[in-house]
């Protein structure tokens, strides 16, 4: 199953090699991986994607915890949580095809963003199926090009991220975790 | 041995400030971090740090190659337990201490290995010697470094100390630039600390698990504990003893384990594993419960996982998290330090008697005695199993250090050489590298001066670092090397002789005479080729005052038995052919 890591890291040159070495070393394999700015600083944030099962996403939270860089990790796959890819997707749009194309993009409450005498872009931001489903209906039209920039995830509630897994990492320390596993941290 | 949870912070505590260059703060920063000695080649980029040394009181062996560096500050690690450096430039010296690195790497061996670097306006412009050293080592280091400025070398070289020795140990790789090395700046041991925000070395268990594993062990009327490498790292020798002899559990050992347990131990087994006694693998077959004591689970030491202990439980008392399922589901994990953890359940351990268990362990060695080359009838051969019983017999008052390289003598040596002592066995386990022994034999003896020292190496491995006979020479080291000479690549000739159809491609060796190189470095020889000349040779070598070399000719197509596959089940093993027939064939 596709596990979705919430990754914090010291916001550090190579720190984005080591996490991607990692898993290549590991052989497991990223089914996304994006990275950017918190709101400190001197920590970066990266959500990555894996296809892994129950041991395999433990093991990968392990291995991420080894690496001397990385600060926080938070598997958040079955947890409440945002999670929000984008995409941009020109698609052939010309003559009648432009307002049905048009009607798609509302629908999905996409925005088009650009408009040429052959063809529209499309962005629409949302989960992944959201998107995966425009494209589906906008592949008869042709798409001439299509970019996206992989998820990113926010748990849901009012604590942040970090706070509340700090916490668990204390609780698990006292060995008042109440997980089945407390090895991971 | 250094107490391994010790704060990072060492040395002095007065608080001064002054300005330094980068190549005397790296200096500084070693003596305070309790470095005597580093192993080391210069070069153009690591050039400030070499002319720095004057200043300093650490002594430095100039190696021959940069890879012997690396496995004398390894050996020196496992024979000291203390953080063992080496030195070397940047580009070919670099990329030459990669095999060292990633041997450290595999067996958890504390080192820093400190690089030079072109200067840093150069990075990334193919420099003379330019090489992205701390990228080729991303994925053989614990964590590494490239430094490019003078102000970050203290804090740098106390991190990468720490995390080298803390938590489940491993190599470090510092990379300074040579204008960090050449620049000045103010040092400040005391504001140099360690700032790891992400770095956990200390995790522990919760109750819930130690009762988990408690009741486990007390219903358990068949376990077994394995213990391995761990036992030593932690310093939990005499944990481990208590808490075999107190729960009534043999123990069987890893490569890397052995000596944490007394071979003489009535509850010790013997190694375990591909090359294992017999009664040992089938022990542990039919447990009802492991107990892993800072062991990985190895394919070396399960064989087929489909067919590992199906009928055991599993406790794996482990440092490292990643570790845990790994190969071997287990059913409760202790993640945490080894010693710390027996510490905790010792108080809570029942007193059982398992007299039925042991009694079956032994009915199961049968006829392991009569099967051993050691109660053969001499056929007048040399077989390589004599030598290492016999160095055994005359070296096993003393805390011997045995330093071997990779192939069929290092498991010779792991089967007939009985080590009581933890650190009396220094090998390459997890990478296997040959080469090893003689430049990690030169590192144990440095870190322990007064130890007996021997190399045990086969003929080939030792002509790959060869080189390094001038380093001990330089370094007046009584070093004893014991060649185990077959004119093959022993262990890879058992493969072919197995599974490729006695098709000896590439395995016979064309030598030199051993003695006569031995000689050019004014090194003592001897050439061995008869049972009864090995005990006299081993102890003419003792007391001469000074390395000597002995070239034992042993029998050429020996094979290490038993022997489980790649990939067979732990008890389908290999065995000795039948004493009878061994013996037919001889005369």
């Amino acid at each position: 199953m596709l596990n979705t890591f919430m990754v914090y890291v010291e916001n550090k040159p190579g720190v984005l090699t080591r996490v991607a070495s990692l898993f290549r070393r590991r052989a497991f394999n990223i089914d996304s991986l994006t990275v950017g700015r918190t709101e400190k600083p001197e920590v970066s944030r990266m959500t990555i994607t894996v296809d892994a099962d129950h041991d395999q996403a433990k093991r990968i939270e392990a291995n991420l915890y080894k690496l001397v860089n990385v600060l926080l990790v938070e598997n958040i796959t079955n947890q409440p949580a945002i999670v929000r890819d984008l995409a941009m997707i020109r698609v052939a749009a010309a003559h009648e095809a432009r307002s049905h194309v048009l009607q798609l993009a509302s629908v999905f409450r996409a925005r088009v963003v650009d408009v040429a005498p052959e063809s529209l872009t499309i962005e629409i931001t949302g989960a992944e199926d959201k998107i995966d489903g425009l494209l589906e209906l906008l592949r008869p039209y042709g798409i001439l090009e299509m970019v996206r920039t992989g998820i990113v995830a926010m748990r849901r509630g009012s604590k942040s991220g970090e706070a509340s897994a700090l916490t668990e990492y204390a609780a698990a320390d006292t060995g008042a975790a109440n997980d089945d596993v407390s090895y991971s941290v | 041995m250094t107490d391994k949870k010790s704060a990072p912070i060492s040395g002095a505590t007065k608080v001064e400030k002054k300005t330094m260059t980068g190549a005397g703060i790296l200096w500084e920063c070693l003596e305070r971090e309790g470095v005597r000695v580093v192993f080391g080649y210069p070069g153009g980029a690591i050039l400030p740090a070499y002319d720095a040394l004057k200043h300093s009181k650490i002594h430095h062996v100039l190696v021959r190659h940069e890879q012997g560096a690396t496995h004398m500050a390894d050996g020196y690690a496992r024979a000291s337990g203390e953080v063992g450096v080496a030195v070397a430039t940047s580009g070919p010296g670099a990329t030459n201490m990669v095999t060292g690195i990633a041997t450290a790497m595999l067996d958890s061996i504390p080192i820093v290995c400190i690089t030079g670097q072109v200067g840093s306006k150069l990075i990334g412009s193919d420099a003379f010697q330019e090489t992205d050293i701390t990228g080729v080592t991303l994925p053989i280091t614990k964590h590494n470094y490239l430094v490019t400025h003078a102000s970050e070398v203290a804090q740098t070289i106390r991190e990468a100390f720490y995390v080298a020795k803390s938590g489940r140990p491993g190599p470090v790789l510092v990379d300074i630039t040579k204008d960090a090395q050449q620049g000045t700046c103010e040092f400040d041991w005391e504001a140099a600390k360690p700032q790891l925000p992400g770095y956990r070395p200390d995790l522990s268990p919760a109750p819930k698990e130690y009762a988990q594993a408690l009741e486990l062990i007390h219903n358990s009327k068949r376990p077994v504990i394995l213990g391995g490498h761990g036992i030593i790292v932690s310093g939990a020798m005499r944990e481990v003893r208590d808490f075999a002899e107190r729960a009534g559990i043999p123990v069987a050992m890893t490569l890397l384990g052995l000596g944490a347990f007394p071979a003489s131990h009535p509850l010790n087994l013997g190694m375990m594993g591909m090359h294992g006694e017999a009664w040992v693998n089938h022990t542990i077959q039919e447990a009802d419960l492991l107990l892993a004591f800072g062991m990985r689970f190895d394919d070396r030491v399960t064989g087929n996982l489909k067919t590992y202990a199906t009928n055991a439980k599993k406790i794996h008392i482990e440092i490292d998290p990643a570790e845990i399922n790994k190969n071997v589901k287990v059913d409760v994990p202790l993640v945490g330090d080894l010693r710390e953890v027996l510490l905790e359940l010792m108080p809570k351990v029942e007193s059982i008697d398992r007299s039925d268990w042991l009694d079956s362990i032994d009915k199961l060695k049968g006829d392991a005695a009569v099967r051993d080359i050691q109660n053969l009838p001499d056929s007048g051969h040399l077989y390589a199993a004599h030598v290492i019983n016999d160095l055994w017999r005359q070296t096993r008052d003393g805390k011997t250090i045995v330093v071997t390289d990779v192939g069929q003598h290092q498991m010779w040596e792991a089967q007939y050489y009985k080590h009581e002592h933890p650190r009396t066995l220094i090998t390459s386990g997890g990478l296997g590298t040959m080469g090893f022994a003689l430049p990690a034999a030169i590192g144990a003896k440095v870190a322990c001066p007064d130890a007996e020292v021997w190399v045990v190496v086969g003929d080939g491995g030792f002509q790959m670092t060869m080189c390094e006979l001038a380093t001990l020479v330089q370094e007046n080291l009584k070093i004893h090397i014991a060649i185990i000479n077959n004119g093959f690549l022993g262990m890879v000739r058992q493969w072919q002789e197995f599974f490729y159809d006695r098709n000896y491609a590439a395995t016979p060796l064309l030598n030199p005479d051993f003695a006569k190189l031995a000689e050019a470095y004014g090194i003592r020889s001897m050439t061995i080729s008869k049972r009864s000349e090995v005990v006299p040779a081993v102890e003419s070598a003792r007391h001469h005052d000074g390395p000597v070399l002995i070239n034992f000719k042993v029998e050429q197509e020996d094979t290490v038995y038993p022997m489980v596959a790649a990939g067979a089940a732990l008890h389908d093993m290999i065995r000795r052919p039948s004493p009878i027939v061994e013996t037919a064939e001889d005369e």
